[in-house]
């Protein structure tokens, strides 16, 4: 065969026979629940083409003008055309609540899933586990565990997505999301950015790594960073001065935050909100916006000097913060600090730069 | 006062020796010119070149794709070029070419009417639209832009360093062209009808292109506002959709598509207006259950006001509302659906010949069932999750905009050259182009939508290597494509002089514009004609051949 | 019926027939025709206008409900008596156009020139007025992007004594408040300087007896088009003057 065509484009078959595919891996388990659905639309689809196929062929032979010189006139069917309204119909209802399914599915986390946070940048994934591990355009995963992602943007949109897992969520600048997976297969599966973001947009690609538990476990603990993200969160409470009002002595000035992740707060407008990692992140950029019912509205702004991987830091600590005993431990050390007014003229407020000697 | 037909020997035809073609001469009597016909042949000579532009953007992007290692061009290149692609296709050729070129020449004709009802507002409208064209080529000359043609923010508010400005304003000037234009049709369908035109009497055309025009006059209004912000903040700052000022980049999602998606309506509505013609005739038959084609035209125009945030299903809008915009997309499936079965059952019991009008409609018929089908897919919103922003949606909207009404502009060039030149392009070759076109058109986008579902996103510069074979089969298909418009243009240029003369109604075609002389006069009907039979009588025309002497126009 | 006997009419006969007199337009069949055509395209025009300020006051509800106290904040910065005072030019300015149109109809040109003048300078009236705001706004660093300052807002309004001053966040926020006033009311000046820009052509037309003949169209359908100008007005006057006001 080598004889018969040159030698470069048997190289490029070879090369192609080998990398081509028509079909994505499955390798979730929400793939194979996506998938039964891609094959039911192109089951309608075929029947949709092959019947208009059908009709217009076989009424191009039966009435070409040769065969059938003169047209006989008819105005129409209410009938037919109930039928072909009504059919269709019913396959995009079936289409729709299939698909609504699947939707809700995909954008509901399960309370018990793993959460990795990511921050999408000009061109980077940055991806942040809980214990500490920091990657680049990689995330490295257990399989057969539920894992949540909680996505946010440094600057435009991007898109995460995991062709092999069948999830796709956006990264918005300003904004939480999330998406949730179960990787059912151990393989190296692409991710992707989707949504266009400039000049390297087709560079904000990188790998997942669905390993065996053990294996994640093994990978885990040889790239731990030796902090994890909630000690990191720490030390930047600490070093922000958060902890002059965020206490548990009497004459604190802001809300005790043991235990406040997940409960319900009134706030100053009277609504309740549940306390999450977006009302969190919101409350230390914009905190009058969200103002706890019965504080002062004096907590300054942290907008712009914190960066996204700090406040996931400090949503990480506040998450797990279940007793006060090591903030009022530090607060003894900076109990000279002067506590921050809020209103400073022209915007210029800045947030009491406490000397960073909190020990953790 | 009756409407008189007259159906000459197209053997003995001669070019009529007034015409609005050779009333005047001179670049100022175009320029200046008031008469609707010739203004369409100014919209048709901008369009084509824009779609000329657009056409080498899309080879230089096919040209890249050939391999997967982005060595052709530079990533900020490639950025531009398929911005490019993307703005001039559906700002300067998508959205003005089908109502600016067939609406502004057929309307009146097809209506009974002398001109359309503002004929200098119809002049302004071409000049704004060129306007708006000279800006956007000037931008590109002067560095091009690279948001794609979303404009997508804050990406092209606060993170590129091109022409995004320049790029906004020639959009928001052509939007005004749009505006006017829609504004004209719609007055001119309801107040310059001759008489006895009643509205179920209209031909299908008409029926679409009102649609269209609704959409042009309520949607672009909103986009002009949209990009006017984008400008403003590019400019000094305001920051309405800066997340950091406390703005909102989703508003301009929602702002933008709420204009965009009724847009993906006007790039087909005018197709499907092409389509009920085109089939009608060459079935000898009048169109199968005229009102439901009728009323699916307006149900689509109004129904694709409430989809837009189909867009935004991955975009974190709240669950239920991403229920609400998937219902409706599903129930703006159904009109369509509607269409696609009347003009098959149209062919039942018909008299088809296959002209070159009518093989491009059947590759339209085809093609829009696919691309139909495919928007279903990414309407579901389980699906979309994973499709949405993959070449599975180029793919999609390449079916539906390039498929769908580029095939259907062409099979109304072919049909209405004769009327529009007086003279009949070449068959044959007509004939093979269409074939070339529908088998082009199929190679080079159907592997995309495998592309898609395997994942590979687009607007991609470069991509992993397994995707090189379908995207070399793509590329491939794409220069088929291209011969498939190539040869149109020159043999359309060479009939000018060359083609046969068509007289006045070579197509035996029902329709007032069919009873006039072949290109019409500059006032179009010498007697305001009186209407007294329905759209597409077709067994009228046949028994008003066979009783009339012919007689030479 | 003829329209080359039409155009071959001279505009003297064309004028004593009383079904084609010289501003009926060819492509018309007659003059009921052409000034139906005239005023269903005028409406269809304010349609579009709608749609084209509809997208503004979206975005100021949606940001008004997000950043309620900085929009009341933005708010009692305005001049309350110079927006009445607008509003009052601008509804007046409305009656002499009706009064105008009315002249027009029963053909007396002189009314109709006084209405149209009286009509322009109420409108440059209006734009002075406004252009002294965003004057005294530029002063008070109010302008977002260009020289905004969040420092009154940070501060007790003197006019306002009750209200708490803003937490720098929010007082951040006024400037969205500021964009949308600027565009909002911008918008609507322009087109406001386009309304005595086309007012002004149609008196000097007029002043030809141009529209005192039974041609009443363009006059009728600018009435149109300045009425809607003033609805506008009606509606931003309270979403950006008044709406906080008690508080």
């Amino acid at each position: 065969m080598q004889h018969f065509i040159s030698p470069v484009l048997w190289q490029f078959l070879v090369k192609w026979l080998t990398h081509f595919a028509l079909f994505p891996p499955e390798a979730s388990s929400i793939a194979p629940y996506a998938d039964g659905l891609y094959f039911f639309l192109i089951f309608i689809s075929l029947i949709g083409v092959g019947a208009v196929a059908f009709l217009v062929i076989f009424f191009s032979i039966r009435y070409r003008q040769s065969r059938h010189p003169v047209a006989v006139q008819i105005e129409g069917s209410t009938l037919l055309e109930a039928t072909w309204t009504i059919i269709p119909l019913i396959l995009f209802m079936i289409v729709f609540v299939w698909g609504a399914l699947l939707y809700f599915r995909i954008y509901s986390p399960p309370p018990n899933a793993m959460n990795v946070y990511v921050v999408g940048k000009q061109w980077m994934w940055k991806v942040e586990h809980p214990g500490g591990q920091h990657e680049i355009n990689a995330l490295h995963i257990p399989i057969n565990e539920p894992i949540q992602l909680t996505l946010i943007s440094q600057d435009v949109f991007h898109s995460f997505s995991v062709p092999a897992f069948r999830v796709k969520r956006e990264a918005i600048p300003g904004r939480y999301t999330t998406v949730w997976f179960e990787a059912t297969r151990p393989g190296v599966y692409h991710l992707f950015c989707t949504q266009y973001c400039g000049t390297l947009h087709s560079q904000m690609i990188g790998w997942v790594y669905a390993m065996k538990p053990d294996d994640y476990q093994a990978w885990a603990a040889g790239s731990t960073s030796g902090h994890s993200l909630a000690q990191n969160g720490e030390r930047l409470f600490a070093s922000l001065g958060c902890n002059s009002c965020h206490n548990s002595t009497p004459n604190a000035h802001g809300p005790n935050l043991a235990n406040v992740y997940g409960s319900h707060v009134q706030l100053a407008n009277g609504q309740f909100t549940t306390v999450d990692d977006a009302f969190l992140r919101d409350t230390i950029l914009n905190p009058t916006l969200h103002q706890v019912a019965g504080y002062a509205p004096i907590m300054p702004t942290y907008q712009g000097q914190v960066s996204e991987d700090g406040l996931i830091d400090l949503v990480e600590y506040i998450k797990g913060l279940n007793s006060n005993y090591r903030i009022d431990q530090t607060i003894d050390n900076s109990a000279g600090q002067p506590v921050q007014t809020g209103a400073t003229p022209g915007g210029t407020s800045a947030p009491p730069l406490a000397p960073g000697t909190v020990k953790p | 006062m009756s409407t008189s037909v007259s159906l000459p020997d197209q053997s003995t035809a001669r070019l009529p020796k007034v015409s609005y073609l050779n009333k005047e001469y001179g670049l100022k009597s175009w320029l200046l010119t008031k008469d609707h016909k010739r203004i369409a042949i100014m919209y048709l000579l901008g369009t084509t070149f824009f779609f000329c532009i657009g056409g080498a953007m899309a080879a230089l992007i096919r040209l890249q794709l050939l391999t997967p290692y982005g060595d052709l061009l530079a990533a900020d290149t490639y950025n531009k070029v398929f911005s490019a692609h993307g703005l001039i296709m559906v700002f300067f050729f998508l959205v003005p070419v089908a109502p600016a070129v067939l609406g502004n020449f057929l309307i009146p004709l097809m209506i009974g009417a002398r001109d359309v009802a503002f004929p200098r507002i119809n002049l302004f409208s071409w000049y704004l639209f060129m306007t708006g064209g000279c800006i956007e080529v000037c931008m590109l000359v002067f560095g091009g832009v690279d948001t794609g043609w979303t404009f997508t923010t804050p990406l092209s508010t606060h993170f590129l360093n091109t022409q995004v400005v320049a790029a906004a304003m020639g959009i928001f000037v052509a939007g005004f062209s749009s505006i006017l234009t829609g504004l004209n049709f719609i007055v001119t369908i309801h107040r310059m009808r001759a008489p006895g035109m009643t509205w179920f009497r209209l031909p299908l055309f008409i029926w679409s292109y009102y649609a269209t025009s609704v959409i042009f006059v309520l949607a672009t209004p909103v986009i002009a506002i949209a990009l006017a912000l984008v400008m403003l903040e590019r400019v000094i700052g305001i920051g309405v959709f800066d997340p950091r000022m406390g703005g909102d980049p989703l508003l301009f999602q929602h702002l933008f598509w709420f204009y965009s998606h009724p847009a993906v309506y006007v790039m087909i509505l005018p197709g499907m207006g092409i389509i009920s013609e085109v089939v009608a005739c060459f079935c000898r038959k009048r169109v199968f259950g005229y009102t439901a084609v009728a009323f699916s035209s307006v149900a689509i125009g109004v129904f694709s006001f409430f989809v837009w945030a189909h867009h935004m299903f991955i975009m974190g809008i709240s669950n239920y509302s991403a229920l609400v915009f998937s219902l409706m997309t599903m129930l703006v499936a159904v009109p369509s659906a509607i269409k696609i079965f009347n003009w098959s059952a149209t062919m039942y019991k018909g008299s088809i010949s296959f002209d070159t009008p009518m093989l491009y409609t059947l590759g339209f018929i085809g093609l829009f069932t696919i691309g139909g089908l495919t928007g279903v897919f990414l309407a579901s919103l389980g699906m979309d999750i994973h499709l949405t922003e993959t070449y599975f949606v180029v793919a999609h909207f390449h079916y539906v905009m390039v498929g769908g009404m580029v095939s259907a502009l062409m099979a109304g060039l072919h049909f209405w050259w004769p009327k529009i030149t007086g003279r009949m392009y070449p068959e044959s070759l007509g004939r093979v182009a269409a074939i070339i076109l529908f088998m082009g058109f199929n190679l080079t986008f159907f592997p995309q939508f495998i592309l898609g579902y395997l994942g590979m996103p687009r607007r991609y510069w470069a991509y992993p290597p397994e995707f090189q074979a379908l995207n070399v089969l793509s590329s491939a298909g794409a220069t088929v494509l291209a011969i498939g418009y190539l040869l149109p243009i020159c043999y359309f240029i060479w009939s000018l002089k060359y083609g046969k003369i068509a007289g006045s109604n070579p197509w035996q075609a029902a329709g007032l514009e069919w009873q006039v002389q072949s290109p019409p006069l500059t006032e179009n009907f010498e007697q305001t004609p009186i209407v007294t039979h329905e759209a597409y009588d077709y067994e009228w025309l046949a028994n008003q051949t066979r009783n009339e002497v012919p007689t030479v126009g | 019926m003829d329209s080359h006997t039409i155009a071959a009419q001279t505009a003297e006969t064309a004028q004593l027939e009383h079904e084609h007199p010289s501003f009926l337009h060819h492509h018309f069949e007659n003059l009921a025709q052409q000034r139906e055509a005239s005023t269903f395209g005028m409406w269809l025009f304010l349609l579009t206008e709608i749609m084209f300020f509809g997208g503004m006051f979206c975005a100021y509800l949606i940001f008004r409900n997000w950043y309620y106290s900085a929009f009341v904040a933005g708010s009692h910065t305005l001049h309350i008596w110079a927006g009445t005072l607008n509003t009052t030019v601008l509804i007046i300015s409305s009656f002499t156009m009706a009064m105008a149109v009315h002249a027009a109809e029963v053909r007396h040109r002189v009314p109709l020139l006084r209405w149209m003048m009286v009509t322009i300078l109420l409108g440059v009236g209006f734009l002075c007025i406004k252009g002294y705001e965003w004057h005294d706004e530029w002063v008070n660093h109010h302008v977002p992007g260009l020289n905004f300052s969040i420092e009154e807002f940070t501060h007790v309004n003197p006019a306002y004594p009750g209200d708490k001053p803003l937490a720098p966040d929010m007082a951040e926020r006024t400037q969205i408040y500021y964009s949308l006033y600027f565009l909002m009311t911008g918008m609507h000046a322009l087109h406001m300087i386009i309304g005595v820009s086309i007012l002004t052509i149609l008196l000097i037309k007029a002043r030809g007896g141009a529209f005192t003949n039974g041609h009443i169209a363009p006059v009728e359908n600018f009435g149109l088009y300045w009425h809607f100008v003033d609805i506008v007005w009606i509606f931003l006057f309270p979403l950006l003057y008044l709406i906080s006001r008690h508080q």
